[in-house]
């Protein structure tokens, strides 16, 4: 049974304490969660991801308030209400349309950075998974949020992607209209989707943040050389002033020092593409109005779903549809596919580091190849590159599976 | 956490609060001109009127800036009664040319209800808490504070324009007549 | 060290990654246009020189179908019943001396279609001799205002076929202020404008093919050098297309640009005046951020 000192102030430390766990809160989470010492600024990918998250959410508060999830008046909204009207509309804009690129190249560092280090293997299986779902809620995000300006690239974006789901030759039309409410995407489309982008995927994915979170707290963070560490000793060690000798150091505020310092310098960065580089971000198609009877000359989504729209384009329909399925699930089997028990950065892993950047070069010359126009040459680097990422993958269980015991 | 570095951690992190604090308020400047109304809404803020479109005795209801704007042209009977009864009330008046005009945002200074123009007792009757307003808008029966207030305006001709400040309006707002909407 | 090495390898794949996706990508969709820098080269050399006076008594036959503002000479028609005539409303020519190259302009006079590189150009062949062109395009320049607004320029060259509804500019005019009558909300004469409209732009795109698209953002939708090469000449972009080479010289398409500029981006005045503010503060903070992770870090390596 609880104990309510009646002479503790309202507010106070002590009463708090007694009604929140306000000290048992702050060790757990923050002073007494430990952290490995041996770590590199990849370490902090995880903060700059929840802080670019924090800049998008904020920046699409403002938008928010100024869009208009109409098709006759979206396009105007975003590109003169909001963009020449609204004070620092335009800041927010940029913001938002910078941070959605940059999250993904961050999501895909801290992606490559688990690969490398080891950091899906046993034990930490699902931080790897909530993080695989946190992916595919970002991608279903970024996604719904470029169907909103309501350009050439949102309105044929929207058309290709959602046919996708008629399943080739299994002709499902009637889920495609059901996904859109509408024969093309039109007002019914337009309104799921921001429905979608400012309130069902937010929540799912501010959710999945804190399952992500949650996952780590027991198997702990990953380590650079993989080593299994006794965090109650090293943890004994540290708190007994022994910070040098100790293997670990506390989150707060020994770890987070070291994460804003990244963040500072992540800062500088990501403002200098805000006010300085914008275009990558803002395909110039797109401010072109939704023009349901031309096709632009060039299509290709975003930058960071190339890779797998190019497993989908050198093949014909059903197989091209088959291999994009399987590359979109296919990162969630690798803790499963790799048969190695040996928790250690890939250099020390044999055929595995072979593996590691075959794949990453692979992704990139997909990546390449998926904007380009699937004409000549680089459709046949397209289908090679395509072809290779599966001959990766099926190979992943057997070299792992004959590495050495480290 | 050895204790002799205590001093010198706590004084680089609150710089580094301080710092971000600082950085804080920028981010909420900008927030706050985010909310500001915006130059399209402020630019409508305009309404003209054509003086010769109004009969006297009639209440004709305008729009300015969103809002409900009672027009009243006075007759001459009405002017020579005020002039009798209450002179106080004729500064409230517009006067362009000959013509004596009321006209006044038709909102009760109370709480923002719309008063009814009576016409056989010659005020307005907010039907909301029951203020009334004589003829020229100025209140004569509580809860409202004030007269109804009378829009920026200036005189160009045989035109109101309303939203704009003309010397006649600076002038009625210097002599209490009205406050600045 | 490590973890610059570390830093060196994640930013080197970024860059490689930038690179392939935007300067290398686009370089293969899109085919390079090299600009002639507005000399219309291929166009022979005017050997006359031009004579004002002459060309003003030359130029009285323009205003059977153009109006000279700054002569006070009103058009013929309005826009409206000149694009039931013509299929466009002819462009007042106060501007034209000043805006326009000199030797496209001459040319132009001599064989509009094949100068504009529009086949069914509606101007007829307005000069005789290349003497007589000259003569008018010398009176031109001598009658053209010292300055020149960017929407004027718009105006003049674009603005009787490309709207601009970011800037409430219409093929006829700006939009007007009307008023709706306050017992039903109906606003005649916005009807009536819009009406009006309507007509021309369906005469427009009649004699256009399509209507020609409004220009409000264009700035952000295609590239600078994509823009001043397409509007120097069309038929390099876009081979087929209906828009004429309008033959602007060097001050004609700035005032163009500068005009797009301010209605398709308009931001960038605020970028460049907040953007080193808010990377100088991330910079400081970067720096402090390092001296609290130094002090807190001390002891633990």
């Amino acid at each position: 049974m609880a104990h309510f000192d009646e002479n503790a102030r309202p507010f106070s430390h002590q009463w708090l304490n007694e009604r929140l766990a306000i000290d048992t809160l702050k060790r757990v989470l923050s002073t007494e969660y430990w952290i490995p010492k041996n770590i590199n600024f990849l370490w902090a990918m995880g903060m700059v991801l929840a802080a670019t998250f924090g800049l998008l959410l904020v920046s699409g508060i403002f938008l928010l308030m100024y869009y208009q999830p109409n098709t006759e008046l979206a396009f105007d909204s975003v590109n003169y209400t909001i963009m020449t009207e609204v004070g620092y509309g335009w800041l927010w804009r940029h913001i938002h349309g910078v941070g959605a690129s940059v999250v993904f190249l961050v999501i895909y560092i801290h992606m490559f950075t688990g690969i490398y280090y080891g950091s899906y293997k046993r034990g930490r299986e699902l931080i790897w998974l909530s993080g695989m779902l946190l992916f595919v809620t970002f991608s279903a995000e970024a996604f719904s949020g470029y169907m909103l300006p309501w350009g050439q690239m949102s309105y044929w974006a929207g058309m290709v992607i959602t046919n996708l789901f008629s399943g080739g030759s299994l002709h499902a039309d009637a889920l495609v209209e059901w996904i859109r409410g509408d024969y093309v995407p039109g007002q019914a489309f337009l309104n799921r989707f921001f429905m979608l982008h400012v309130l069902l995927l937010p929540l799912v994915i501010i959710g999945l943040i804190v399952l992500h979170f949650g996952t780590l707290r027991i198997p702990h963070v990953n380590n650079q050389e993989g080593e299994e560490l006794d965090f109650e000793k090293e943890a004994a060690l540290y708190k007994e002033g022994k910070i040098r000798e100790s293997k670990v150091i506390p989150f707060n505020p020994v770890f987070l020092s070291k994460d804003v310092f990244v963040l500072g310098i992540y800062f500088i960065f990501f403002f200098y593409l805000v006010f300085y580089h914008f275009e990558f971000a803002m395909d110039p198609v797109n401010f072109d109005p939704a023009d349901p009877l031309k096709t632009p000359p060039h299509i290709y989504p975003e930058w960071y779903f190339l890779w797998s729209y190019e497993i989908l384009r050198p093949f014909p329909t059903d197989p091209g549809l088959v291999a994009f399925g399987i590359a979109q699930v296919i990162f969630f089997l690798l803790p499963f596919l790799d048969k190695s028990p040996n928790v250690a950065p890939a250099h020390k892993r044999g055929l595995f580091k072979y593996w590691f950047w075959a794949l990453l070069i692979d992704m990139i010359v997909l990546t390449f190849m998926g904007k380009l126009p699937p004409e000549g040459i680089w459709s046949v680097i397209g289908l090679i590159a395509a072809i290779f990422f599966f001959v990766l993958w099926i190979a992943l269980p057997i070299i792992t599976k004959k590495e050495k015991k480290l | 956490m050895a204790n002799n570095k205590k001093g010198r951690r706590d004084f680089m992190g609150m710089v580094l609060g301080g710092y971000t604090a600082l950085g804080g308020l920028g981010a909420l400047y900008a927030m706050k001109r985010t909310w500001d109304p915006l130059p399209s809404v402020k630019a409508a803020g305009f309404t003209t009127l054509n003086i010769d479109d109004y009969k006297e005795n009639e209440l004709v209801v305008e729009k300015w800036r969103g809002k409900p704007v009672f027009v009243l042209r006075q007759s001459p009977a009405t002017i020579e009664k005020l002039k009798k009864e209450k002179p106080e009330d004729l500064k409230r008046l517009i006067k362009v040319g000959d013509a004596h005009f009321t006209i006044c945002v038709g909102l009760c200074t109370h709480l923002g209800c719309i008063p009814a123009f009576r016409p056989e007792t010659q005020d307005f009757l907010c039907a909301c808490h029951g203020g009334v307003y004589d003829i020229t808008a100025e209140v004569t029966k509580a809860p409202p504070p004030r007269g109804l207030d009378i829009p920026p305006f200036r005189i160009d001709g045989k035109k109101i324009v309303l939203g704009e400040k003309g010397p006649e309006y600076e002038k009625m707002l210097a002599d209490g007549i009205t406050m600045p909407v | 060290m490590k973890e610059l090495k570390i830093f060196g390898i994640v930013a080197a794949f970024t860059l490689i990654l930038y690179w392939g996706v935007e300067p290398f990508a686009h370089s293969q969709m899109h085919k390079h246009v090299e600009g002639d820098d507005l000399k219309y080269s291929d166009l022979k050399p005017l050997t006359v020189k031009g004579d004002a006076k002459r060309g003003e008594s030359l130029a009285m036959a323009c205003i059977g179908c153009h109006s000279i503002d700054v002569k006070n000479m009103p058009a013929p028609m309005d826009a409206v019943a000149a694009a039931q005539s013509f299929g466009v409303n002819p462009p007042d020519l106060s501007l034209a001396g000043k805006l326009l190259d000199e030797k496209f302009f001459a040319h132009f006079l001599l064989n509009p279609a094949e100068v504009t590189k529009s086949k069914h150009f509606a101007m007829p062949p307005s000069a005789s001799s290349e003497q007589d062109a000259a003569d008018i395009v010398a009176y031109f320049k001598s009658i053209a205002p010292k300055e020149v607004t960017p929407k004027e320029g718009y105006v003049f060259a674009c603005g009787r076929c490309h709207a601009n509804r970011y800037d409430k500019w219409t093929q006829i005019g700006d939009v007007p202020k009307t008023k709706s009558n306050i017992k039903t909300g109906v606003d005649l004469d916005a009807l009536e404008f819009k009406k009006k409209l309507g007509t021309y732009q369906n005469k427009l795109a009649d004699y256009m093919g399509k209507l020609p698209p409004d220009l409000s953002i264009i700035y952000r939708a295609r590239s600078e050098h994509f823009l001043e090469t397409f509007i120097e000449d069309p038929q390099s972009q876009l081979p087929g297309t209906a828009m004429p080479r309008v033959g602007l010289n060097h001050e004609g398409l700035e005032k163009v640009m500068a005009y797009l500029e301010s209605t398709g981006d308009p931001s960038k005045p605020k970028r460049e005046a907040i953007g080193p503010k808010v990377l100088g503060f991330f910079v400081i903070f970067a720096f402090l951020a390092f001296l609290w992770k130094k002090s807190i870090w001390k002891g633990h390596h």
